[in-house]
């Protein structure tokens, strides 16, 4: 793992996300305690929708477009609806947060 | 002969190494054990008892001169380390060197001191040791001495406590957006807030401070947000890092601490290191267990013997003084956890686990922590939970049976087991209440006022009912807010109102939320609720808002937005026209639209772009039309008299009046409205929430049309005479709908539920209560009438807009 320092936690509003972008497309950046972060891909499997801009809650996200939910731990999608986000290693450090590049830069497209 | 060691610093840990050193071979080493506080080791977690006056200096003490010169150990306190020479092998003190074959370093911590103007002042102090706490001491002599503590963590709230019970005004300054945010969640942490402030001290969050002020002391403390606090005592409690100033000077290697290894060696072998100042692969250490097993360690080392410190799973007990508070574990970083959340409201108790695996890896408690140390021990012991899961939160009374059924718990309940707490009622009152007749919820309340005040009884009662009547109880349909609750809309508005819950957090508490802070269909309600309810004491969450009230724009499917500038009364210039032209080229929106509600809509706007095109139709006059808003939409209107042949009042102008007076207004759902000048109603006035009629005698106020998925036409509300009461009503019913709907329920179905001639009752019969209604209205107004777009597309906010950080630059490895 190669730890790349995107921001700092207070970069993002409490139960908010940011998007990071890399080659590959945007990376939500979920913050959903005062120190706790998650890292997953932006776009929901369904429709396209950014996950970025849904309501933060527990450690679940809302889809913005049509109401799905994540599970930010797993990716996976709750409830009815089937299908799967990507996930990334994603930690806070003295007040920083700080992604895994390795797997960001080499993620399949 | 003998050999010589040395240790620097008189702390607990080192106190505990000498301890076991003795123990196990007094004649080992010579020792020299230098201190820079003017005496020995004493319990440093004691100083809170010593502040508040529970406990005294003396009672503290660990070692005294006597146990020192017993053992022989050369005491040099007072004195400061100059330097280590490594080379020579010797410590130099401040009043001459000694030589060592083995040094130990336990330096500890030292304070953190947030580098803001004035921290230099005295009156500025940290908590760390009897200094500072007689410092602190002395200040509460001075009668009315008020005292800021900046740092809402486990010291500072200790230090707060202290000076509060020695009877000094308090203040307790926060960063964060709760109280001890690294060992609780929201919920505890704020029953915690409010078990300090029913204590008298007062207590800000998201307080940050830009300067202390004084002249040749601390006068008073200036946040962030212009706020003074006047302050004869400022205490510093933002947190600690190891204190490695004599290790780096030697160039022992140092980290965040100073590095050892196993044994506890630094980088030189015969150096050793114990306590705040080390640090052990990449881990840190506060806690004083893990700091007397590093001491065991030490003490063996030292010895020759063989000994490896391996740390044991991180786990926190703590106590706020006087407040019942229990968190141990990991419990706000991790991954594939779920929660299992239990709290009472009436009691105050809130219980939270988070489980990974089947194994509880993180425990919250507050108000009821009996159960603390058995929750404890499944954490350390990694306990597979899953047999025990459904009572698992009820603590271990009620683990090995099955699973209780309510049903059959209530059943079993005894007569007099009192079921509503707030009327005093009993078992058998409602039993004899329902046997008698009272076969519904309504007719049980009128009976016996059992879950009639607060309603956190409900269900019980409800269980009850089920219980006396069998099949023939029907479960009222009324349906919960969502899976977090099962608490209607409706109870949901009284409970905020008749509790006074004014924060999202004081709503999932006291109502007793399932989840830790909701989801995405009563986040938006509760801060709703909470805005309409506390214009002033609560503060709008945006994370708590669906994406167009956040963005201030709607989202559209392919991720891109509308902008949709507002037109008052659907009136427009060449130069607005001018300027959302250009706006259209400049940003390439690809389809511009005439709306249904008299203006034009941008469609196909980058969300990157959106602070930037809003500068520009600011900067033309324009602000935002609230397209995709639960709020105030537009208001439509003719041309009225001015222009039209069967004109009969200025239809436009009262159109641009109404809408100039509820813009920016949040409401249950979006609210349109509409002013015609004539029966001919080219405005479409009779489908709309509330629609104006103008006649020749004045103005027909309707209300409660729809023409969505529903077609309404509105109902004849009042007939006004002048333009001011027709805007009094209008702006009163809007209040009224505010104040009392339903999330998302438009006005017509909240009229249909209330009854038009209630509406009526309030607004047209009752003239005071119609002023009381515009007075809140305008309350409300006074804070959230403003620009979004003007607030979002300022220099500070709009950057929050892009992307956080950009890696496409960066080379893939």
């Amino acid at each position: 793992m190669s730890w790349i320092d995107i921001g700092a936690i207070d970069d993002i509003p409490l139960r908010g996300a940011r998007v990071v972008k890399t080659k590959l497309g945007c990376v939500a950046v979920f913050r959903t305690s005062e120190t706790e972060v998650f890292a997953t891909s932006d776009r929901c499997p369904h429709k396209n929708g950014p996950l970025s801009e849904g309501i933060v809650h527990g450690q679940k996200v809302t889809c913005p477009l049509h109401n799905w939910v994540f599970d930010l731990n797993t990716g996976e999608a709750q409830g009815a609806d089937e299908g799967k986000i990507d996930t990334f290693p994603a930690k806070v450090e003295a007040g920083r947060i700080l992604l895994d590049g390795t797997l960001l830069m080499n993620r399949a497209a | 002969m003998k050999q010589k060691l040395v240790v620097i610093g008189a702390g607990m840990a080192s106190g505990r190494v000498l301890e076991h050193l003795l123990e196990v071979n007094k004649g080992a080493y010579d020792i020299t054990l230098f201190n820079a506080e003017p005496r020995g080791n004493y319990n440093r977690i004691m100083l809170s008892p010593v502040l508040s006056g529970e406990k005294t200096y003396e009672d503290i003490v660990t070692h005294d001169a006597d146990w020192y010169e017993e053992n022989g150990v050369t005491c040099r306190f007072g004195e400061h380390v100059v330097e280590i020479d490594r080379e020579r092998k010797v410590v130099v003190g401040q009043n001459g060197e000694v030589a060592y074959d083995k040094l130990l370093m336990a330096t500890g911590s030292a304070p953190f001191i947030i580098p803001v103007p004035g921290k230099d002042l005295p009156g500025v102090i940290a908590y760390r040791d009897l200094d500072d706490t007689n410092t602190m001491i002395e200040a509460t002599q001075k009668p009315g001495a008020k005292a800021v503590v900046i740092g809402g963590g486990l010291l500072g709230l200790e230090a707060a406590a202290g000076l509060k019970a020695r009877g000094m005004d308090v203040t307790v300054l926060h960063l964060m957006g709760h109280l001890m945010e690294r060992q609780l969640d929201e919920a505890a942490g704020y029953l915690l807030r409010r078990a300090l402030e029913d204590k008298g001290i007062e207590v800000k969050c998201q307080a940050s401070t830009a300067a202390i002020l004084g002249e040749d002391k601390v006068e008073a403390v200036l946040l962030q947000d212009k706020t003074t606090i006047p302050a004869d005592l400022v205490v510093m409690a933002v947190g600690i890092r190891p204190e490695t100033r004599l290790a780096n000077d030697a160039s022992i290697e140092v980290e965040r601490g100073i590095t050892v290894d196993d044994a506890m060696r630094t980088s030189d072998p015969d150096v050793l290191a114990v306590g705040e100042c080390v640090e052990h692969k990449g881990q840190l250490f506060g806690l004083v267990a893990p700091l007397y097993d590093q001491a065991k360690v030490v003490a063996a080392t030292l010895l020759g013997d063989a000994a490896t410190f391996a740390p044991k799973e991180v786990s926190t007990k703590l106590k706020v003084t006087g407040c019942d508070l229990f968190s141990a574990g990991d419990f706000a970083e991790g991954e594939g956890r779920e929660d299992i959340v239990f709290r009472d409201p009436s009691r105050g108790v809130y219980k939270r686990l988070v489980i990974e695996n089947n194994v509880i890896v993180g425990a919250v408690m507050y108000g009821d922590t009996a159960d603390g140390n058995w929750f404890f021990g499944l954490i350390k012991d990694k306990t597979d939970i899953s047999d025990m899961r459904d009572t698992l939160i009820f603590g271990p009374a009620f683990q090995g049976g099955e699973p209780l059924d309510p049903l059959q718990a209530v059943a079993a309940l005894p007569d007099d087991a009192e079921i509503c707490g707030c009327n005093g009622v009993c078992k058998s009152q409602i039993v004899e209440a329902v046997q008698g007749g009272a076969t519904d919820l309504g007719a049980v309340r009128a009976q016996t006022k059992a879950s009639a005040s607060c309603g956190t009884c409900t269900g019980l009662v409800e269980q009850l009912m089920a219980v006396t009547l069998g099949d023939d109880f029907q479960m009222p349909t009324a349906q919960p807010v969502c899976g977090c609750t099962d608490l209607t809309h409706e109870d949901v508005r009284r409970l905020i109102k008749s509790q006074e819950l004014k924060s999202q957090a004081a709503v999932w508490q006291e109502l007793g939320w399932t989840t830790p802070n909701g989801c995405h269909v009563c986040r938006p309600a509760i801060n709703y609720y909470l805005l309409a309810d506390w214009p002033v004491e609560y503060k709008d969450d945006p994370q708590s808002r669906f994406v167009n009230e956040r963005r201030h724009a709607n989202i559209q499917k392919d991720g891109t937005y509308s902008v949709v500038p507002r037109m008052w009364g659907g009136m427009t210039t060449p130069d607005e026209l001018r300027a959302i032209a250009d706006a259209a080229e400049k940003y390439n929106v690809p389809t511009v639209h005439v709306t249904g509600g008299q203006r034009i809509d941008l469609l196909g706007v980058k969300g990157e772009d959106l602070p930037a095109i809003w500068k520009d139709l600011n900067d033309a006059g324009m602000v935002s039309g609230h397209a995709y808003a639960k709020g105030l939409r537009t208001v439509k209107t003719c041309v009225g008299k001015e222009h039209c042949r069967f004109g009969t009042q200025d239809s436009t102008g009262l159109g641009i009046k109404l809408e100039k007076k509820l813009w920016g207004s949040w409401s249950p759902h979006k609210v349109k409205l509409a002013v015609s000048g004539c029966p001919r109603n080219c405005a479409e006035a009779t489908c709309k929430d509330i629609g104006v009629v103008c006649v020749d005698s004045g103005f027909q106020v309707g209300v409660a049309g729809a023409a969505g998925m529903d077609v309404k036409e509105t109902e004849r509300l009042m007939d006004c005479e002048t333009e001011e009461e027709t805007i009094e009503v209008a702006t009163a019913f809007m209040q009224l709908y505010r104040e009392n709907a339903k999330y998302l329920d438009r006005p017509y179905k909240w009229v249909a539920k209330v009854g038009l001639d209630w509406v009526k009752e309030q607004i047209v019969e009752d003239i005071e209560n119609r002023k009381a209604l515009v007075a809140r209205f305008e309350l409300s107004q006074s804070i959230y009438q403003k620009d979004p777009w003007a607030e979002l597309a300022a220099p500070d906010e709009a950057p929050k807009f892009a992307p956080m950080a950009n890696l496409t630059l960066e080379a893939a490895e």
